[in-house]
């Protein structure tokens, strides 16, 4: 199973939603993720035959189905929102898609079981829509997809309605069931939790553009761009500015080796991610930033404590366990070179990263 | 926390592509834009525009071909191009009728319309009563127009009819719409009020019954007034249906026969004729299809210009 | 500001066959920061409802300090509150609908002014207080209902349910620690209802766990992180959850999976209990200085800042919470070892007893 994006744009009400993406994704799981208005969905659209394209095409085992209806494609769609058919049964609504595919009554009732027993709602097939919990419900939508085989499965942000608890169960559940599927399985997140435990093959998506694509935990590492570093760092990064001057970098105050060769006087972005940001000293060769505590979030596993720089810029540290603090006191910040991403002020460009090359695939 | 305004130009290079194809950077964008065509479409399409043109294109096309001639008999015509235009837009009955038209549909508007909403705004919005309340509502929307007429007719009747009778003899006000103007008028007006307020009220019921309920509960945590709760939650709700109730009255008003034809016929004097009446009986009383085709088409033409006029106006207030 | 009591307060739906919340005896203390926590229909919205009038309690009565106001409608009980989504004054501008509670409530023009554009400022929409509401983005309007919650200063409480569901995940960071100030600097009692642990971990000075239309257990955020009083509690807060799994107490010993993982602590009866352990006190290595339970790794998901390692002692599944950089093969044998002062025994899902090492027996 194949499916290739080949140069798809979409232009609805004068704006661009997507711009010419370029995609080729094979059987198994590929993760989508992107923030709020990334083009996920329409990109999803395109996929499933909802959304016609203004150029390029959607090419699946080489054949091209751009203009084939949605009806007429061997795609199931999985929404954000539980749709199911509220007067039918679990069982029926699992069974609507193979009753309209004219599958043979005993084959299809063993298929019904089988997607209702993967999803753990064997027991509920006789119960309403209305009779079951949100969770249930997007499982039973789920199931419905699932019942008959497909080429493309689309699943856009199907946890997102679901509590946080059901989703970081059904997160696992679903990570197990589609690694192997021989459908080609597109499924869209804006949460990186959810992209980082499927593991899967990712393609990060901002403002209508493919920014990365390739294995999460590389990108998570090596972040080719400024957005795609945002897009997977949840608590968000600190952003500090820097100036490249005679091979290093300064920045307020403090200044480490330029992990490349730069013109001086560039202007860069520098990146670090909270849990990367101590305020014990790690070693000599690190930075300092004087602040005051504005806040400490304690949450028992850990404690985030909000600064404010001698520029009234905020940083945020993530700190490992329960420490207690004073807000207005006064503390230091440390950053090790090692952790920061370098990024190129205009086109956030990742420049050079210190980084220690982490073995990823160890 | 820091600003994070992200910028990212071109599609990424270099990294490891893991399964992107290569981006076409560089190649300028030749391809043809191949936005996919079903022709197949227009296919579907054709059913609608067969029966549009007999039903509605051709008959309006003969009325064009009428208004253009001067028709004795159906083998002696003459053509007479702009004439019956002229002669029509100038005929001092047909403008007192036109004004006349306009007046009572202006009236209809600023009666049935805060009317319908003011009962939308007081039906239940749930509960056991909502049904009991819709059909009590919906009842004059479904007596058919001419039994409209006539109900009104003798209900309004000074000698028989209980209102009439009641305003004459408990009121003690001399009413009689056979005789008085402004009594007919006022018959008529009352009478479309009483059968097409139930049609704003239930599309107003709809348009108010979609606004979740945080919305009033927001209200009532901010302090707000009733009136204030109605004009700044439930009223630009209503935006919506209340263009689609407005157009719908204005054309059905503008429009009106049945009804004033069966009670008053047009009387008493011209009281109550109004354009419809007035081309009915051109057309089909004196048989002058000439002048009844340039006046239908007139007709149709201020129709359309005003319905356009208050669409435009009410979707532009509403951005 | 006030202190809200709710006594005996409790809801059916059904005329009382089902309480969808259980009647409850609870004080909201002035000037704190509470969240309520549970999963979806564990009677969350409902008492929140019950607190701003907006619903009717079955049984009980809720006391403002000493007023009480079991029978007074919403408008008379001076509670602001936030909605899930978005609930604006379309037509209005910004600044319109931050000064519309105001309005309504006759305040003089000129603190009006001074009190929106104080909050207009905390919340960052100085330059949006002229564009009308519904031209604005999603999660900017719901800043927006966030702002006429706070723009009153002598409210009750601040209710706030799931106001940042439409937020992108890296604004809700922002707005999150931002309320946290505001609360600080103005002293409002607030009420945050939540599913989302870190939400309520990160934003509370008091954390209510409700389940069931009961409260479970209620605390300081690490309180219930460290020493859960419930299963339910274990599995709710911290992610992912605590692990819970099947052991037996005999001779005073706690076995889980034929291995003796340490003495058992408080007044047990001998047999079956649940051990719980959270992943970040599951520490994974060789046999230590510590009996560990021998476990078999089934996987390893790589969340970026850490790993969590996914083991199997014996039918049961487990998981540990590692460093980024730790290295764990699928398929080897590892030994689990439990910190004893965070390994807690459950009975019917309550919390009855810890466990302390085993004397340096089984060590090597």
């Amino acid at each position: 199973m194949a499916l290739v994006l080949d140069g798809v744009r979409v232009r609805q009400r004068g704006e661009t939603w997507l711009h010419d993406i370029h995609l080729e994704l094979s059987s198994g799981m590929t993760t989508l993720v992107g923030p709020m208005a990334a083009g996920k969905t329409t990109l999803m659209r395109v996929v499933g035959g909802l959304l016609p394209p203004d150029a390029g095409r959607v090419v699946v085992n080489g054949k091209d189905v751009t203009a084939i209806s949605v009806r007429k494609r061997s795609v199931a769609f999985v929404y954000q929102q539980f749709i199911n058919y509220p007067s039918l049964s679990v069982y029926e609504n699992i069974a609507s898609p193979l009753r309209m595919a004219r599958f043979p009554k005993k084959d299809m009732d063993r298929r019904v079981h089988e997607v209702a027993e993967i999803m753990g709602i064997g027991d509920l097939l006789d119960r309403r829509p209305a009779e079951l919990s949100g969770g249930q419900q997007q499982r039973t939508a789920i199931a419905r997809a699932l019942a008959r085989p497909v080429d493309v499965l689309l699943l856009d942000e199907p946890l997102a309605n679901l509590d946080f608890k059901l989703r970081e169960q059904l997160r696992g559940d679903l990570k197990d069931m589609f690694r192997d599927s021989p459908s080609v399985v597109l499924y869209s997140t804006a949460d990186p939790a959810e992209a980082l435990t499927f593991a899967s093959p990712t393609v990060v998506l901002g403002e209508g553009r493919v920014l990365d694509v390739g294995e999460v935990a590389d990108m998570y590492a090596q972040p080719p761009t400024l957005a795609v570093a945002a897009t997977l760092s949840d608590p968000p990064l600190n952003l500090l500015p820097g100036v490249v001057r005679e091979g290093r970098i300064e920045c307020l105050g403090s200044s480490f080796p330029s992990p490349g060769a730069h013109a001086s006087g560039r202007n860069v972005v520098l990146a670090v991610r909270p849990h990367q940001v101590t305020i014990e000293r790690s070693g000599s060769d690190v930075l300092e930033f004087p602040a005051e505590i504005r806040l400490a979030e304690v949450t028992g596993s850990e404690t985030f404590l909000h600064l404010m720089l001698a520029d009234g810029r905020h940083l945020v540290a993530q700190l490992a366990g329960t420490q207690l603090f004073t807000p207005g006191e006064r503390t230091v910040a440390y950053v090790d070179p090692a952790h920061i991403f370098v990024f190129d002020d205009a086109g956030g460009r990742l420049l050079a990263t210190s980084a220690a090359e982490v073995d990823l695939h160890g | 926390m820091t600003e994070q305004s992200v910028t990212v130009a071109g599609s990424p290079v270099g990294g490891e592509i893991v399964t992107a194809a290569a981006p076409q950077d560089g190649t300028p964008d030749t391809r043809a834009s191949v936005k996919p065509k079903n022709n197949r479409a227009w296919f579907l399409v054709l059913p609608v525009v067969v029966s549009v043109a007999f039903t509605a294109v051709i008959p309006l096309m003969t009325v064009v071909n009428f208004s253009v001639q001067d028709i004795f008999s159906p083998d002696d015509r003459i053509f007479v191009g702009l004439e019956w235009f002229r002669s029509v837009s100038r005929d001092p009955e047909i403008r007192a009728a036109f004004v006349r038209t306009l007046l009572f549909s202006a009236q209809v508007l600023l009666l049935e319309i805060p009317l319908g909403v003011a009962l939308a705004v007081a039906m239940p919005r749930r509960g056991i009563w909502v049904s009991a309340a819709l059909v009590i509502v919906a009842l004059p929307l479904l007596i058919p127009w001419n039994v409209v007429g006539t109900i009104w007719q003798i209900f309004a009747r000074a000698d028989i009819g209980l209102g009439g009778w009641t305003i004459n003899n408990v009121l003690g006000i001399d009413f009689n719409y056979t005789l008085d103007s402004t009594d007919a008028w006022i018959t008529v007006l009352i009478m479309d009020v009483w059968h097409w307020t139930p049609l704003v009220a239930l599309l107003a019921y709809a348009g108010l019954r979609s606004i979740p309920d945080p919305y009033f509960q927001a209200a009532q945590i901010d302090g707000a007034s009733a009136w204030a709760t109605f004009r700044h939650i439930q009223l630009p709700r209503l935006r919506g249906v209340l263009t689609i109730a407005i157009l719908l009255r204005f054309m059905d008003s503008f429009m009106i026969y049945t009804e004033p034809f069966v009670v008053t016929g047009g009387g008493p004097g011209n009281a109550t004729s109004f354009l419809s009446i007035l081309l009915s009986k051109i057309a089909v009383g004196q048989f002058d299809l000439g002048p009844a085709g340039a006046f239908s088409l007139l007709y149709f033409l201020v129709v359309q210009i005003v319905s356009y006029v208050f669409f435009t106006v009410l979707t532009r207030a509403g951005r | 500001m006030a202190d809200i009591r709710l006594e005996g307060v409790g809801h059916s739906y059904d005329g009382g066959r089902t309480w969808a919340l259980q009647p409850m005896t609870w004080t909201w203390r002035s000037s704190r920061a509470y969240a309520l926590l549970g999963p979806s229909g564990c009677g969350k919205t409902t008492l929140l409802n019950i607190i701003s009038g907006l619903l009717s309690p079955t049984v009980g009565r809720i006391w403002f300090d000493d007023r009480e106001v079991t029978a007074v409608p919403t408008a008379g009980r001076n509670i602001a509150q936030v909605f899930q989504f978005p609930v604006l004054y379309e037509e209005m501008s910004v600044y319109d609908n931050l000064a519309f509670p105001l309005r309504n409530r006759k305040y003089p023009k000129a603190e009006i002014d001074q009190r929106v554009r104080r909050v207009s400022q905390l919340l960052g929409l100085d330059d949006h207080l002229r564009r009308r509401s519904r031209r604005l983005d999603p999660g900017r309007q719901q800043i927006v209902s966030l702002g006429r919650g706070l723009v009153r200063s002598e409210v009750a409480a601040v209710l706030l349910d799931e106001p940042l569901t439409v937020v992108d995940p890296a604004l809700k960071w922002t707005l999150r620690s931002k309320l946290k100030e505001i609360h600080r600097d103005t002293g409002h009692t607030l009420i945050y209802v939540t599913h989302d642990q870190t939400e309520a971990l990160t934003f509370a000075d008091e954390v209510v766990v409700l389940n069931e239309g009961a409260i479970v257990q209620a605390g300081e955020p690490a309180e219930l992180f460290l020493s859960p009083a419930h299963e339910f509690v274990g599995h709710f807060i911290g992610s992912p959850g605590m692990n819970v799994v099947p052991a037996e107490i005999a001779d005073g010993v706690v076995r889980v999976a034929e291995t003796d993982v340490g003495r058992a602590v408080g007044e047990l009866e001998p047999g079956p209990v649940h051990i719980g352990v959270r992943p970040e006190f599951a520490r994974l290595g060789g046999e230590g200085t510590s009996p560990g339970l021998p476990v078999r790794v089934t996987s390893v998901d790589r969340m970026g800042a850490y790993n969590l390692v996914h083991v199997q002692a014996g039918d049961h599944p487990m998981i540990a919470k590692t460093e980024a950089e730790a290295r764990f093969a699928p398929d080897t044998v590892e030994f689990l070892h439990l910190a004893p002062d965070r390994t807690f025994l459950f009975r019917d899902s309550v919390r009855c007893g810890s466990i302390a090492p085993l004397d340096g027996k089984g060590a090597p």
